[in-house]
């Protein structure tokens, strides 16, 4: 005997070939709407600059066509600064939206786990104690700071992930742990600024606000190469996160081996943060405040991984564009994420506050 | 992979389904369960066993290291026949279910989906979804009668009828054997009753091998074949209800003075637990 389905209209179960799951209308429409709008404001952004280029004549470059002076000024002047930004985003977002499910916490993000500030430690420290080596020439180039700044994010992260572990991994002391770890790394930043002569300090405040400017295809490849492998491997991963979220026990009882599951997500996550930050400097609150966004639009019970990468790209490119439309060309992406970021943040706490206490 | 939720040739045996063997868990430092050489308990297929204590007593301890969800310090868990730590989880998982003390859902989780997480264990990354999933899902959500909350989320439904959903969950998972943490707690006694006629239900209609914590014990007399009185981390005494809920048994594992009469509606003992205050009275009258 067979009654009526739960699939509703709003849970839709899909085949495609082996593969089978579950589809929610509202969480596609709501991906869709945000990759046209990410198509569309990526456009624009393209089409701005001291040789204004319409968004149409855009399109066509894009599609192979236009004209070839034009074509030069989009695909290799302008285009590695939007898809670093897009892929950027789109890595953080994604980042952003494992934690706060690993952590069942909206306000974890790679930002708390400490690979943001980890990473500005290690960036800043690669051009003051080398240029006061006097192998600046060196340590600064463009292949120098990234990997500093990537390893920095993984040294943090492992070290927030060593201190926070006793008998398994609880959420709360992940956060608490990382705020301290993130803490230290900021001071020891801040000690290392003062300490570096003025060049050296201008060079490298610029990096520290997170900026897309005089992105190259250097920049590009690896923020895309983490994302093709991070995206499909989050995927996976969430399969385990859906008995996760259940609480350690019950995804136990699931036949999850907790432990093990968490590293993998949270090992993700902290890769594509640390990458992310390695190529755009660290854009702030993008991995905390996109998921959360995302959740709210498309329902459920945890980020979107999919929409969350989508909507972290659109934040980021809008940033870039709102920073060189309305701010000036010299205003870098990250100041605009944290002007949105940090009311969102301040929201969020007092409305947890406020169910806590009533 | 068919899950036939009914298992007619279930609960005419006799076979040992799980079993504990010298088991010692604990926290830290200290042993909370077997302090004394190990506790050693067989659960029969087809039986419902409350595990009965006083607060402490290490009743929770115990089933959870059964569900392994703790690893014991000495000693081990046999699920038929196998040590349960030397089986994959997943497959674990698939003939063991458990039902943790107080679950929690996160926030804007529906009923259906919930329920569907426990068909975890028979999916893969690539496979989440089968006609057979949604039809055993439907029928847990029908069988529990939540099949109206399907679509709506956890946290707006009560907390009866959210552990109905969370029992549904461990009814779609499919599996022969069911541990319940203190599955009563929180709810009042209408239903508390309504959540153990589930069980009833689960373990008659569809043989399942229940092994629950109680804290009420004239309600775990009549709803369990099998008591076990824990005191101390040990097992004080175990058997039918009515070897077990003794006067003796009730001063040595409760320390409560106490009459033992039959329940009037169900045969099964009943425990009149005599306060300092009937005592007094009854001191003061002779």
């Amino acid at each position: 005997m067979r009654e009526a389905g739960v699939l509703t209209t709003a849970r839709r179960g899909f085949r495609a070939g082996p593969v089978t799951g579950v589809w929610r209308t509202r969480a596609v429409l709501v991906a869709v709407v945000t990759a046209v709008l990410l198509v569309l404001v990526a456009a624009v952004n393209l089409g701005r600059g001291d040789f204004p280029i319409p968004v149409t004549e855009v399109v066509r470059i894009l599609l192979g066509g236009g004209d070839p002076a034009d074509a030069y000024i989009v695909t290799e002047l302008r285009l590695p600064r939007t898809l670093t930004g897009a892929f950027v985003g789109a890595a953080l977002g994604l980042s952003g939206a494992l934690t706060q499910a690993v952590v069942r916490n909206p306000l974890a993000s790679p930002d708390i786990l400490g690979v943001t500030d980890g990473a500005s430690l290690f960036a800043v420290a690669s051009v003051v104690l080398a240029g006061g080596a006097g192998v600046s020439g060196l340590a600064v180039s463009p292949v120098g700071t990234p990997i500093a700044a990537l390893a920095g994010g993984l040294v943090a992260a492992a070290l927030v992930y060593v201190l926070a572990y006793r008998q398994g991994l609880d959420g709360f002391r992940l956060l608490l742990v990382g705020i301290a770890v993130s803490s230290a790394a900021v001071s020891l930043t801040t000690y290392l600024l003062v300490s570096a002569n003025v060049q050296q300090a201008g060079q490298v405040l610029t990096w520290l606000r997170g900026s897309l400017a005089s992105r190259s295809w250097e920049n590009v490849v690896p923020a895309g190469l983490v994302l093709a492998v991070g995206l499909p491997l989050a995927i996976v991963l969430a399969f385990r996160l859906a008995a996760l979220e259940l609480g350690d026990e019950a995804a136990r009882g699931l036949g999850v081996r907790v432990d093990r599951a968490r590293a993998g997500v949270v090992g993700v996550a902290v890769v594509l943060a640390a990458v992310a930050t390695a190529c755009a400097g660290p854009i702030r609150f993008v991995a905390l405040v996109v998921p959360q966004i995302m959740l709210r639009l498309s329902g459920g019970s945890r980020p979107p991984l999919v929409g969350s990468a989508l909507g972290g790209a659109l934040l980021v490119v809008a940033a870039d564009l709102v920073a060189r439309t309305v701010l000036g060309e010299a205003v870098p992406v990250g100041v605009v994420t944290v002007v949105v970021g940090a009311p969102y943040l301040l929201y969020l706490l007092v409305r947890r506050t406020r169910r806590r206490t009533v | 992979m068919t899950t036939d939720l009914t298992r007619p040739d279930v609960g005419k045996t006799t076979r040992t389904r799980l079993r504990t063997e010298g088991l010692q868990v604990g926290y830290d430092d200290e042993l909370v369960v077997g302090a004394d050489g190990g506790l050693d308990l067989d659960v029969v297929e087809g039986t419902v066993t409350a595990v009965i204590g006083p607060n402490g007593c290490g009743k929770s301890t115990l089933l959870r290291a059964m569900a392994r969800l703790l690893a014991p310090r000495h000693g081990h868990v046999l699920l038929d026949g196998q040590r349960i730590d030397r089986m994959p989880s997943k497959q674990v998982a698939t003939v063991l279910g458990v039902l943790p003390q107080d679950p929690v859902a996160p926030e804007g989780l529906v009923v259906a989906d919930l329920v569907a997480r426990g068909r975890h264990p028979h999916q893969r990354w690539f496979r989440q979804w089968s006609p057979d999933d949604e039809a055993v899902v439907t029928e847990a959500l029908a069988w529990t009668g939540t099949s109206e909350f399907a679509d709506r989320p956890l946290e707006t439904l009560s907390g009866g009828q959210r552990q109905r959903v969370w029992i549904s969950m461990a009814l779609a998972q499919g599996t022969d054997v069911l541990l319940l943490d203190e599955p009563t707690t929180f709810l009042d006694l209408a239903h508390q009753v309504d959540v153990l006629d589930l069980v009833e239900r689960l373990h008659r209609e569809r043989g399942r091998t229940v092994v629950m914590v109680l804290h009420d014990l004239n309600l775990a007399a009549r709803y369990a074949d099998r008591l076990v009185a824990m005191h101390d981390g040990r097992i004080a005494c175990s058997g039918a209800p009515a070897d077990v809920l003794t006067e003796q048994t009730m001063r040595d594992v409760f320390g409560l003075e106490a009459k033992i009469v039959e329940d009037p509606v169900s045969g099964t003992p009943l425990v009149l637990p005599v306060g300092r205050r009937q005592r007094e009275r009854d001191d003061s009258d002779s």
